[in-house]
């Protein structure tokens, strides 16, 4: 027989199931692009103490006024189970596709870093631009701006990099994903 | 069939396209177009409140009462704020409502105007969707869509804000019958093969149990018919939640009384011990469950809902039925008598004779006194002496509430309104008036508590001038008595501003309003004092003195499990200190 307590896993609602086994997931959800869409997702997370750790959102079908939110969420496998059926609730969601448990989903991000420096430092920039595949979209005698696309990964590796040499800002773009193969969501 | 009209008046001719008898509403500054095509009509009635919170409920009470959706229009501003406790409630309670809002004109939103909020915002998370209509245009497609949301799938509220300036502008008014979202089409039929699966693991259980709740009603009447049928081939016994109540006879011998917190004591054990629980439209909410490691530890779960959101939510099950009570149900007693060869009839037997025990054990007795009138009793004798008329019960929220649940024997659906998932106070009045429209010759009884009835006690002037009868059974202990039995049980018996001091004089209040007032402390004179209630062709405030320090049995602490229940008789027997019966961390639980 099973011992109350033991055997019986906590809900999602239940404090100890939210500290061990935490898992990231990429939901691709599409929405009608009406007014308040974005807060209504938005809320739904708050209001449930769900997290969003990166959203993106645009339209992508502009006859049908279909926007794809691509949100990375974190949590156990229950929570991330109620944060699907909580979004397919909210009427104006079509469907929520849980990317990191269909397929190998690809992710990328675009991020604009400007870097500062003068002599060597300009160099060593440059240099591990290329490492990284990253254009150079604008340039002063003291400055550039570095255009990288790639997983979130290799990102945060190359602003960690820039860092040292003059690192001014970061503006990232949030993770867009799609599934891999023929099948669409 | 098309027409050219103004905004308001599509909002008169979609009412009168949905078969809206009636509308509770407040007006203003931002309704007033519409309030004028109401004006013009005599087929949408419309009902003026006295609160806007009032409108909601009573919306709420015409709702529930009558499987329709409710409907209230209010003014921009304050009157959406004010209906906000009633959106809410509903949202927690899965009734259908519409609530129309007047908002400022389009070009002033956003510049702080003359009672503008953002309706929108504000509602958002406290309605199943809503809408702010920018264009004429779209107005009479969404007023239909928003029947169509707030009716299907789970029930609830819907807002649509209109700007002042779209109920002017005139357009195009269409209606067909077919009216759907363009998506949301909540699933109905339940997987067949999963059914299918159920009635296996029912057909084998040993010690089954049926937990049912609001769902069964919200599906309809039919849901009900066909509960009462599978528990007959089956001959399983049943408990339901409060917002289930009715949907099973309280009379039949498989009916186990209400579950939870202040349920039964066969309910609660039976729901700890069966090896298989067959929830049918509930939600497993935390008045239900109790401490959640322990619930129901040996059992197998099937839950049937509407709702994909209420799956493993709370507590994770065995087998998961998407889709309608009603169809899923049909499904199940179509599918029943092949099984039902193979039920292992002595295993069942043994099962009841432990039921029967626990239900010897009458965990809602209370100890009766000639001296001062037990509002246990009081119950009992309104529901004696009303089991003649067509009645309808509603409650505010505390202990009378409660004591109403336990006490209320209720053979049908649709007869007891109260207010489960938000616990408003101020819910029961307004509700029964919306039941009372609803029904005018029915019998409607809010029973109330002397603090919960004050909170939207300005509704008898709705009552009196809509001629809308209904009796109001005050359980007056001068106590929040909830709060009260909770800081006996918790705080060390501080009755922290618990107790009401100058209340008002319920009888003259009554007679102040143009109703009729009663009063009652002697148990000896309760039933004719009763019977002068039920025969006062008006509205009635019956102020019923009660035992101000009765606390409210069974009842699992927070933090505790159902077989950890404490019961009335237990409190004298063994003289047990209940303030060291819940734990710290039960404190903290609500
Ligand atoms: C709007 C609102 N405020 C506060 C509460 C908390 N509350 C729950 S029961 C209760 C006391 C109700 O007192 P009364 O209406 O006299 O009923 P009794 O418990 O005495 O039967 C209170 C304050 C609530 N449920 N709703
Ligand atoms: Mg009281």
């Amino acid at each position: 027989m099973k011992k109350p307590g033991a055997a019986y896993p906590p809900s999602p609602y239940s404090a100890p199931s939210r500290q061990a086994g935490i898992e990231f997931h990429t939901l691709s959800v599409l929405v009608d692009n009406e007014s308040g869409v974005l807060a209504r997702v938005v809320g739904m997370f708050s209001a449930r103490s769900f997290n969003i750790e990166s959203l993106t959102v645009a339209e992508v079908a502009h006859e049908t006024h279909l926007s794809r939110i691509t949100i990375v969420t974190s949590g156990t496998p229950d929570v991330i189970e109620q944060v699907r059926h909580q979004l397919e609730r909210l009427v104006p969601v079509h469907s929520v596709t849980d990317l990191t448990l269909t397929t190998r989903a690809i992710e990328r991000e675009l991020a604009m870093v400007k870097v500062r420096g003068k002599g060597e430092s300009r160099q060593e920039a440059l240099q591990l631009a290329e490492a990284f595949r990253a254009k150079v979209i604008d340039a002063t005698t003291e400055s550039f701006i570095f255009e990288i696309t790639g997983a979130p990964r290799k990102i945060d590796d190359f602003v960690d990099l820039m860092r040292p040499i003059g690192l001014v800002e970061v503006s990232r773009t949030g993770v867009a994903a799609i599934s891999r193969g023929p099948a669409g969501i | 069939m098309s027409k050219q009209m103004t905004g308001a008046e599509m909002v008169v001719e979609a009412l009168k396209d949905q078969g809206v008898e009636c509308v509770f509403g407040y007006p203003g500054g931002a309704v007033l177009p519409i309030y004028d095509a109401i004006f013009g009509q005599n087929q949408v009635r419309h009902i003026l409140v006295r609160h806007e919170q009032g409108a909601a409920h009573a919306a709420e009470g015409y709702a529930r009462s009558t499987g329709k959706v409710g409907v209230l229009l209010v003014t921009s501003g304050p009157g959406a704020t004010n209906a906000v406790t009633g959106l809410t409630d509903a949202l927690l309670d899965s009734i259908p409502l519409i609530c129309i809002t007047g908002q400022v004109p389009t070009h002033l939103i956003g510049s702080d105007a003359f009672q503008e909020c953002d309706t929108t915002g504000i509602t958002r998370s406290c309605t199943k969707h809503n809408y702010l209509v920018r264009n004429v245009d779209d107005l009479p497609r969404i007023l239909h869509e928003a029947f169509y949301v707030a009716s299907h799938g789970r029930p609830g509220p819907v807002v649509i804000d209109i700007p002042k300036d779209v109920q002017f502008a005139s357009g195009t008014y269409a209606f067909s019958r077919d009216i759907e979202h363009k998506t949301y089409r909540p699933q109905v039929k339940g997987d067949a093969e999963r059914i299918k699966r159920a009635v296996d693991m029912m057909a084998k259980a040993k010690k089954p149990v049926f937990y049912t709740g609001g769902g069964i009603i919200n599906s309809g009447p039919r849901a009900s018919t066909l509960l009462r049928e599978l528990v007959r081939m089956t001959g399983f016994p049943i408990t339901s939640t409060l917002m289930g109540l009715g949907a099973f006879p309280a009379s039949d011998r498989h009916w186990l009384g209400m579950l939870g917190m202040h349920g039964s004591f066969e309910a609660n054990n039976a729901m700890h011990d069966c090896d298989l629980m067959i929830c049918v439209g509930a939600r497993f909410d935390d008045r239900i469950t109790g401490r959640l490691d322990a619930f129901s530890p040996h059992s197998k779960k099937i839950h049937i809902d509407i709702d994909p959101s209420s799956m493993n939510k709370n507590v994770k099950v065995d087998l998961a039925i998407l889709g309608d009570c009603a169809h899923v149900l049909d499904d199940m007693v179509r599918l029943w008598p092949a099984q039902a060869p193979q039920l292992d009839a002595q295993a069942l037997e043994k099962w009841w004779q432990t039921i029967e025990h626990w239900r010897a054990r009458r965990s809602f007795d209370f100890r009766n006194s000639s001296a001062v009138i037990k509002p246990q009793h009081a119950i009992k004798r309104l529901r004696a002496l009303t089991r003649n008329h067509d009645t309808y019960v509603t409650t505010e929220v505390g202990q009378h509430q409660m004591w109403a649940a336990q006490h209320f024997d209720l053979d049908e659906p649709n007869r007891f309104m109260t207010s489960g998932g938000l616990g408003t106070m101020g819910y029961g009045l307004p509700a029964a008036i919306g039941v009372q429209l609803a029904h005018p010759q029915a019998l409607v009884i809010d029973i109330a508590g002397e603090a919960s009835i004050l909170m939207n006690i300005q509704e008898m002037s709705t009552a009196v001038q809509h001629r809308a009868p209904v009796k109001i059974f005050i359980l007056n202990n001068q106590y929040m008595g909830m709060v009260r039995q909770w800081q006996e049980l918790l705080h060390g018996g501080r009755y922290s501003e618990s107790y009401t001091d100058s209340l008002p004089d319920f009888v003259k209040l009554a007679e102040a309003y143009g109703g009729h007032g009663i009063r009652c402390s002697d148990p000896a004179k309760l039933d004719d004092a009763i019977r002068e209630m039920i025969d006062t062709p008006k509205p009635v405030i019956f102020d019923c003195l009660v035992d101000q320090k009765e606390n409210c049995f069974p009842m699992i602490p927070s933090g505790k499990a159902h077989n950890e229940m404490l019961l009335a008789a237990l409190e004298d027997d063994a003289g047990i200190e209940l303030g060291s019966v819940i734990d710290e961390k039960g404190k903290a639980l609500v």
